[in-house]
């Protein structure tokens, strides 16, 4: 009975409230063309504040991904892509998307209809490659936003050919919806993005606290706002929302888990069908996963963000992404977080579905190891085919890490 | 001719082994690149030699703490090149943007490689706008800036005009020689091909411009020879007008004897769309001009050098429109009078892979029959393949 007191004081109560908010995304989207809205889909780095400053409704493949993945329908539908012709090692999210739009399949009955198409390439060449599939299936407007890659620099050049895209990103919207951009609208959406950015930083830093009142499984669920309705108030009232219920928890000692023996960073993708597993798994062992490299990316160049000149600020902003940026750097960035975070461990997804994400991880776990003195565990899987995920394998694996955290802690 | 072939097929079989001659007995400082993107005209200008890595099939020694298995072969062997120190005679490297994973070579290179200086080339992916194209432009006179810096040179534009002259000439020749091959595939055997491109990228460029007419000459001697011998001397190789001529698509060939699987099923690749291949010599033509697009005077070498990469065909990496690569590869298969297509993809490399099912698509609906090959490393069994090409080539 005890226990079961205890779980529920643990729910997070918001969690109600962020699903009416997505359902009535979702409604809102389906229903776009009955109410004479269009619809954008657009990449999740993608720049989505002018879109929400002209009453274009943000659809996100790699959100409605995430839900095929968490939804188990992830195999079956990449199954229909493989038949298709598209090759089993590409991004699962995208073969699930592509084959998805085919059949209206997955748990919503497919995305609706887009009007246009953004792509932004911050965070991977595959997104480039995936909206061509479907800009020549929808036979629609496709807009690259190409954000070149900082190996080690923003260059000059860089800026001023992003700075000229956003310019040319506006015209493209203003052509498509017939309508001009309202510059102060633009204006407010911009501050309204920063502001949803610092709350959701907020709310992630709350996890500094002993025991974290959240973990990266919660992250992964209330990240769903500041990816699709970065920029509106709505987003901005949630994550106040939010916050005040982690500070409170934070104030009567109310943890994720039961018992937070270890706290632990993840890094990649989560394993959409897989996260309550792995959660119950960390969770039976003590280990909490306090943050992640993962939804941090939302609000980790708020740095270059200017509230009071978004649109300037955009270029860098949107260029110099967790992504976007060279492998020592994120590993440096990582250091930073097991330092913030006090992690006890680092857990790494491979990610076969990944490859920019993954590809570098060797090394951020072996800079990682030797500058904190901090195990590590490598998860080898995939964010939604789960065909590449081994059970058996990854629970030995997890089981050999806690042994590993339970001897450094003299146990 | 053969003394030629048999020169390249020397240097493409252990081309560092030449890069390092080069050096010693030159004195020239040799770059090297991995993709068909980088501006070899301004490393040539620069005094520099160019020399393209591959990665080398087989077995790898180092590179499995640093990258996944879901790597391609070619990011794998390059760095498994580099982790090993073969590679430490290098003045330095120049990576391309072009995919994701030669995108994080780059960074691995540098952090944990590198001895030489190492350059990013961040080319923008779109290449059909006209901010990309001055930005395209930018990028290249930032490479100028920084490899000569780094080489402690000043490239000046005669040294610039007179390496995209050198370039020019190569790209002509080795069009030359496709020609003539596609006119009669007998003439060279598809393998040689590959060897002499491949050589192009690795030698000595003025070497290569003077080599490769030697080629062009045998092939012409042989064609002669040819049509004054008796009809009956002629039953082998196969008549030119029995042989199936096909098209190549794909990414990088690293596989020594594809061709000559395809060539002993009755086959032969009259054309392609390689980055081993056309990709590399396409060029717009002699004496193109700056068309302005990237904003600059005529006759500015730089512009000319931007100018030939923004109008090769692409690599499937970068975009150039939606439907690009499909009429390109159709009107190929029309000109070539190919009777079909063979998609040759690398395992693992996602942008070909993406474009495959709406080429295939496109390739039915002109009812051009089309092939599907994936290469693996370690490469499939050799009677695999042939049996592959035997009952493709049956279907024409």
């Amino acid at each position: 009975m005890a226990t079961n007191i205890d779980k529920e004081k643990r729910k997070i109560k918001s969690v109600k409230k962020m699903k009416e908010i997505m359902t009535l995304y979702y409604i809102d989207a389906k229903t776009a063309a009955d109410n004479g809205k269009k619809v954008a889909w657009i990449t999740s780095g993608g720049p989505v504040e002018p879109l929400i400053a002209m009453d274009i409704i943000p659809v996100y493949p790699e959100n409605h991904g995430a839900m095929i993945g968490a939804a188990k329908m992830g195999v079956d539908l990449c199954e229909k892509a493989e038949a298709m012709g598209y090759a089993g090692d590409l991004c699962s999210y995208a073969r699930s998307d592509i084959s998805c739009a085919t059949v209206n399949g997955g748990p919503i009955g497919g995305l609706p209809r887009p009007d246009v198409l953004v792509c932004g390439n911050n965070i991977c060449g595959t997104v480039l490659k995936w909206y061509e599939v479907q800009a020549r299936y929808f036979d629609v407007p496709l807009f690259i936003f190409d954000t070149p890659f900082c190996h080690t620099a923003f260059h000059p050049e860089m800026s001023r050919y992003v700075r000229t895209q956003i310019d040319e990103y506006i015209v493209f919207l203003e052509s498509a919806t017939g309508k001009k951009l309202d510059r102060d609208r633009m204006a407010e959406v911009g501050r309204l993005s920063v502001a949803g950015q610092r709350l959701w930083q907020a709310v992630l830093d709350t996890t500094i606290n002993r025991p974290a009142p959240m973990s990266a499984f919660d992250a992964f669920f209330h990240l769903a706002l500041i990816v699709t309705l970065r920029g509106t108030r709505q987003a901005v009232d949630y994550y106040q929302e939010l916050l005040a219920e982690m500070n409170q928890r934070v104030r009567d000692g109310i943890g994720a888990i039961a018992c937070e023996r270890y706290r632990l960073l993840w890094d990649n993708l989560p394993i959409w069908y897989r996260t309550k597993w792995l959660s119950d798994k960390f969770a039976a062992h003590d280990a909490c996963l306090v943050a992640d490299t993962y939804t941090s990316a939302w609000c980790g160049s708020l740095r270059y963000m200017d509230e009071n000149d978004f649109l300037a600020s955009m270029a860098e902003g949107y260029t110099r992404i967790y992504l976007n940026i060279g492998v020592d750097e994120m590993a440096r960035m990582v250091g930073e977080m097991v330092d913030k975070y006090d992690a006890d461990g680092l857990v790494m997804h491979s990610n076969r579905s990944c490859k920019p994400y993954s590809f570098g991880q060797y090394d951020i776990r072996k800079i990682v190891e030797d500058s904190k003195g901090i195990p590590s565990l490598i998860i080898e899987a995939d964010m939604c085919d789960e065909r590449n995920f081994s059970e058996s394998q990854i629970e030995t694996r997890i089981e050999a890490f806690i042994e590993m955290l339970k001897q450094r802690d003299g146990q | 001719m053969q003394e030629a072939i048999k020169y390249m097929a020397e240097i493409t079989a252990a081309p560092l082994v030449y890069g390092r001659r080069i050096q010693m007995e030159t004195g020239r400082r040799v770059v090297g690149y991995v993709c068909s993107y980088t501006p070899e005209e301004i490393i040539i200008a620069a005094g520099a030699h160019p020399l393209r890595l591959f990665g080398p099939m087989g077995e790898l020694e180092c590179v499995d703490t640093h990258l996944q298995s879901y790597c391609c072969s070619v990011v794998r062997g390059i760095l498994d090149t580099g982790l090993k120190g073969d590679a430490d005679f290098l003045a330095g490297m120049v990576f391309p943007h072009t995919c994701d994973s030669i995108q994080r070579l780059s960074d691995l290179w540098r952090m944990n490689v590198a001895r030489g200086f190492h350059l990013d080339l961040v080319l923008p992916v779109k290449l059909n706008t006209g901010s990309a194209r001055k930005y395209y432009l930018d990028v290249l006179r930032r490479f100028r800036m920084e490899l000569g810096r780094q080489l402690g040179v000043d490239i000046g534009d005669e040294a610039l005009g007179e390496a995209y002259e050198t370039l020019q000439e190569i790209r002509r020749l080795l069009a030359g020689i496709y020609e003539l091959r596609s006119a009669n595939p007998t003439l060279l055997s598809g393998d040689d091909l590959l060897t002499i491109v491949k050589a192009a990228m690795i030698m000595d460029r003025h070497e290569a411009r003077d080599l490769l007419p030697r080629v062009a000459t045998g092939m012409k001697a042989k064609l002669e020879a040819q049509k004054s011998a008796p009809e009956s001397l002629n039953s082998s190789p196969p008549r030119e007008m029995e042989i199936k001529r096909l098209l190549l698509v794909g990414g990088i060939c690293n596989h020594p004897r594809l061709h000559g699987m395809i060539e002993a099923a009755g086959g032969a690749v009259v054309w392609d769309d390689m980055c081993t291949g056309a990709r590399y010599f396409q060029t717009a033509g002699p004496g193109v001009e700056s068309d302005g697009s990237t904003g600059t005077r005529k006759g500015d070498p730089m512009a000319a050098i931007t100018e030939h990469y923004l109008h090769r065909e692409v690599c499937p990496a970068k975009h150039n429109g939606l439907t690009s690569r499909a009429e390109a590869i159709i009107s190929l298969v029309r000109e070539k009078q190919a009777r079909g297509v063979i998609f040759l993809h690398l395992k693992f490399c996602d942008p070909h892979a993406f474009d495959y099912p709406y080429l295939k698509n496109a390739m039915d609906r002109e009812n051009i029959p089309h092939l599907m090959l994936e290469i693996e490393d370690p490469l499939p069994a050799e009677g695999q393949l042939r049996t592959r090409f035997e009952a493709f080539l049956e279907m024409l």
